[in-house]
This record gives structure tokens, sequence and C-alpha cells, in this order.
């Protein structure tokens, strides 16, 4: 029994998975009730989360699970953000007439993936996390089924994550057969014969390289971040990204810790080619959304750039990194949101021009989050792009900081376009101005948090600094 | 005669694989030969698992394989699904075809 005190909040979740799809089973029209219900679970879980206190690292179920301040962490972090995205997208949902019961336990499914992915000590266990989380992004990307561009992106995500599952699994086979065990701990002490444990590792790495859509594994991100619907991008852009990379923590430095040596160089190769193609790819966009895809592109080549250094600073930076860059997502998302005129929601880079005339609220918000996107100082962007390059040129690292800093410069053109299509381009129509309350409170506390993070840097550090990997 | 080692299992599986692999990269015309790629990559990967798990002499990796069955089933559910709700737009199953994103 002590052992599921520590898993109560995945119990909860998938428990009420099961509730909430009875009670949509039985209820006419209960998608709003349902959706209310699902915040009000992500918050709960989120308390319970909270309250678990853990002085050492607790392994359970033999040694297949465990719960340690890395994964509680991260796991109140997902738990977080997802609410804000249910939050922040409801009246996008209402309004594209996608919200069916469906919609939130969807989402939940996922959740419930990523929590146990996050929290997996065994192969078999981590597994069976990553396809629940993308199964139910499968469906989610093709969620507005009469929309040809939102099936078309489900279709693409479908195929590009189902190989890069059958990748991932054909790495976990060999490392089961070279290691001759499904556990973490285990692995990383038996290696009969290095070379197929390496092998594994590569296949393995290349796997999580998908899920975060790093390049040269990146091209299912544009396309799947453009047609699906807006809700569900923000979801694409923030939760699995999170996860994965956690999951890229807690394989380079567990099971395969003792081959730093290698992975090393292919971590470096990808966030290099992250940093770059990231930048150079997304000038020529028209597209807010595929935009933010290679944005998001080149961010996770930053935030693995903080592995490769093999210090537990290293690793914090790169949390930091990643929280930073949520906060980032979430906010210009909830811009995006509020791009609407007579139920339509725009999307297009040239729709934003003028803005500024008419809502220098939403304007100025967009600016703000956009100097942040390209790492402006004070704003928190910034902030996030220095801790990971002290960390790496501690390691002198140099040519990654050198990389990584003009990668950051070609990047800043892009933002800086969009900024001045916001304030120096004629004018068109209003949009419209009456906003839900969870997308105004959405956006206000994220671009608040972003402006003010140079004020007291510890409020969000001082829980960082305690996760220790090595 | 001569014994079948796990060297011709690894052998096996590795060709099914890579047989998978390409499957998904050359094939022009039809979603569903996709499908049925993906389906040889997971099929490649179980008989790796059951053959090692034979000759570690541990059971972990046949109940791997099972949950990978599982798994197999509901993922082949789905992309049947999501390749029936494409069909129903754009009227086309055809590789070439799906190319509405880009940019």
């Amino acid at each position: 029994m002590s052992n599921l005190y520590f898993i109560i909040p995945e119990l909860f979740i998938s428990l009420s998975v099961m509730a909430l799809l009875v009670l949509g089973v039985f209820k006419n029209n209960s998608s709003k009730i349902i959706f209310y219900f699902s915040c009000l679970i992500i918050l709960v879980s989120l308390a319970i989360n909270l309250n678990i206190n853990i002085t050492q690292t607790i392994f359970l179920f033999n040694n297949s699970y465990l719960v340690d301040q890395l994964s509680l962490f991260i796991k109140s972090i997902i738990l977080i953000s997802a609410f804000f995205v249910m939050f922040c997208s409801y009246n996008y949902v209402i309004v594209n007439n996608i919200l069916k019961i469906e919609y939130p336990i969807l989402i939940l499914c996922s959740l419930l993936g990523m929590l146990v992915m996050i929290s997996s000590n065994d192969l078999i266990v981590f597994y069976i996390g990553l396809e629940l989380q993308s199964l139910a992004l499968y469906v989610l990307a093709s969620f507005n089924r009469d929309n040809i561009l939102s099936s078309e992106s489900g279709l693409k995500y479908f195929v590009l994550s189902a190989l890069s599952s059958g990748l991932l699994l054909y790495g976990c086979s060999l490392i089961y057969g070279f290691s001759n065990s499904t556990n973490f701990n285990e692995i990383s002490q038996n290696f009969n014969f290095e070379y197929g444990v390496i092998f594994g590792m590569v296949f393995v790495i290349v796997g999580l390289a998908f899920k975060i859509s790093a390049v040269p594994f990146h091209m299912w991100a544009p396309d799947v971040y453009q047609g699906s619907p807006t809700s569900v991008t923000v979801l694409f852009a923030i939760l699995p990204k999170i996860a994965a990379l956690t999951v890229f923590i807690k394989f380079l430095y567990g099971p395969f810790i003792n081959l730093f040596e290698e992975w090393q160089a292919i971590i470096i190769f990808l966030s290099v080619a992250s940093m770059i193609l990231g930048a150079v790819a997304a000038i020529g966009q028209k597209n807010l959304k595929r935009l933010i895809a290679y944005s998001s592109i080149s961010h996770m080549g930053y935030a693995l750039a903080g592995l490769t250094t093999g210090t537990n600073q290293g690793i914090q930076s790169s949390i930091i990194y990643l929280i930073i860059y949520l906060i980032m997502n979430l906010a210009f998302f909830s811009c995006l949101f509020m791009l609407k005129r007579k139920d339509k929601f725009y999307e297009n880079i040239e729709d934003l021009s003028g803005l500024s005339k008419k809502h220098p609220i939403l304007a100025l918000s967009f600016l703000i989050i956009l100097f942040s996107l390209a790492g402006i100082p004070p704003l928190a962007g910034f902030f996030a792009k220095f801790y990971v390059f002290m960390a790496v040129i501690q390691k002198e690292m140099y040519f990654l900081a050198i990389v990584g800093l003009l990668a950051t410069v070609i990047a800043a053109f892009y933002y800086l376009r969009v900024i001045k299509i916001i304030y120096f381009d004629p004018e068109q129509e209003k949009f419209d101005t009456s906003m839900s309350l969870g997308l105004k409170l959405t956006l206000i506390l994220s671009t608040s948090a972003i402006l003010m993070y140079f004020l007291n840097p510890n409020f969000l550090n001082k829980y960082i600094t305690n996760i220790l990997v090595i | 005669m001569f014994d079948i080692s796990i060297g011709h299992y690894l052998t096996l599986g590795a060709v099914i694989f890579t047989i998978g692999v390409v499957g998904i990269f050359l094939n022009r015309k039809n979603v569903i030969v996709i499908l049925m790629s993906i389906e040889l990559i997971l099929l490649a990967v179980n008989i790796n698992l059951v053959s090692f798990s034979i000759f570690l002499n541990d059971l972990s990796g046949q109940i791997f394989t099972l949950f990978i069955l599982t798994v197999a089933a509901a993922e082949a559910a789905i992309g049947l699904a999501i390749i029936v709700v494409y069909y129903r737009n754009s009227g086309t199953i055809r590789v070439e075809e799906i190319d509405k994103l880009k940019g």
C-alpha cells in the first residue's frame, strides 16, 4: 500500500478519466461540464502532487517506477501548464466547435502518459507511458475532423511518430538484449557487449529527438503545428516537449551515464543543427504557427545544449530554459487566440499588420513576448539563454556557445520583422475585443512573468537548484 | 546442419526492420502501405525481444512483447481511423497528394 501513496496523482487522473467517460456517455450535451471537470481534475492532481514530500529517491514496484525531486518538479510544471493550456483555449474550442466530450478526456490521457513516462525507471513502463501520450496526441492533432488541414496534420504526425516509436523500440530491444535487463539501474551496471548498447542508445536518442523535434528529425513539426487546431498546437508546443526533454535527462544521466563520451557528440550535433536550422528556416514563413514551430525547434536546440555539459549546472539551466520557454509559448498562443474577428481566428503574419494602432496593449504584449523569444535583456528569454551559455562555457565548449550566439542573432531577424509589421505596417480592421477571462488572465500572468523575471530570478531558480541528477 | 544462434534471429529482425523503414520512405502510392511498414517495424522488434528473452533465460522480454502487441493493435486502429477521416475530406489517400500543408 505504501507504494500507492506516491502515485496518487496518476491514479487520480486515470480513475477520473474513466468516470468522465461514463459521465459523457450517460449525460447528453455534457461536453462543457466535462471540460470544467477536467480543469478541476488537473488542479486537484497538482495539489496532490505538491503535497508529496520526499527526502530521498523512492523506487516503487520492483524498481520499475521512481519518484524523485526531478520527476515531482516536472510533474507539477506539466500539470500547471496543462491547466493554463486548457484555460486559455476555452473560447477557441467553443467557437470552432471542437469541444466534444472526447477532447478534454484525450488531453487528460496524454497527461497521464507524460506523468508515467517521467517517473518510469524501466523500459516497459517508459514505453507504455510514451505510447499513451502519443496515441492521445494523434487523435488530438486530427480533432477538427471536417477540416482537411487538421486531418492531414494528424496523418503526418501519426506516420512520423509511429516510425519514431518503432526506432525507439528497436533501440530498447537491443539495450535489453545486450545489458540483460529492462531496468534503468541495472542497464547502467551491466554491459555485456558495449557496442550493442551503443547501437541501441543511438536508436533511443533518435526516437526521443523525434518527440522534441530536434533537427534532423523535425520535419513533422511545422506541418503539424500549422494544420492542427490552435488549441492543440499550444499543447504540442509545450507539454510533450517538457516530458520528452525530461526523459532525455533521465536516459542520458541514468542508464547511459557510462557512455557519456559517446552520446555527448550526438547531442552536440542535434543541438547545433536545431539551433541553426530553426533560425534560418523560420525567415521565410508567413504563418505564425509555422513560425513558432521553427522557433520551438531552435529553442529545443538551446535546451539540449545544456544537457551536453554533464554537470548539474547544465541540467538545471536546461530545466530553467524549458520553463521559460513554456511561459513564452503560453503567452504567444494567448495572443494568437485573441486575433479573432467574427468567429474566425487569424494566424498569418500579415493579419498582424498595424495591430498597434487599434490594440495597443495586445501589440505591447506581442512586443514583449517576441523580444523575449529573441533573447533580448532584461526579459526572461535572455536569462534562459544566459544560464545555458554559462554552463556550456564553464565546460569550455566554446564552439557550441559561439554557434548558439550566432543562431540567436539570425533568429532575432524574424522576430523583429514581426514587430516591424505590428508597429509600422498599414492598419487593418479591428479584431473582436471581448475575450474570456481565462485568456486574459493567462496572457497577463505569463507576460508579467516574462517581464518581471529579472527582478528576482531566485523566485524560480530556488526550486531548481535542489534538483541534483548526478 | 548448423545450429540457429542468436545472430540469425537478430539478422532476421534487422532485415525486417530495414524493410519496414525503407517501405515508409520509398512508398509513393498508398498510406495503407505505410501502416503495414509500421507493423513490420514493430514485428521486427518483437522477434528481437523474444529471441533475446530465450537466449538470456529472462522472461521480461516476452512480457515486453505482449505489451508491444497490444499497443500496436491500438496504434493500427487509430491510424486507420485517421486515414478514414482524411479520405472523407480529400477523397484520396495517395501519398504524393498529401501536400496541402507546406511552406
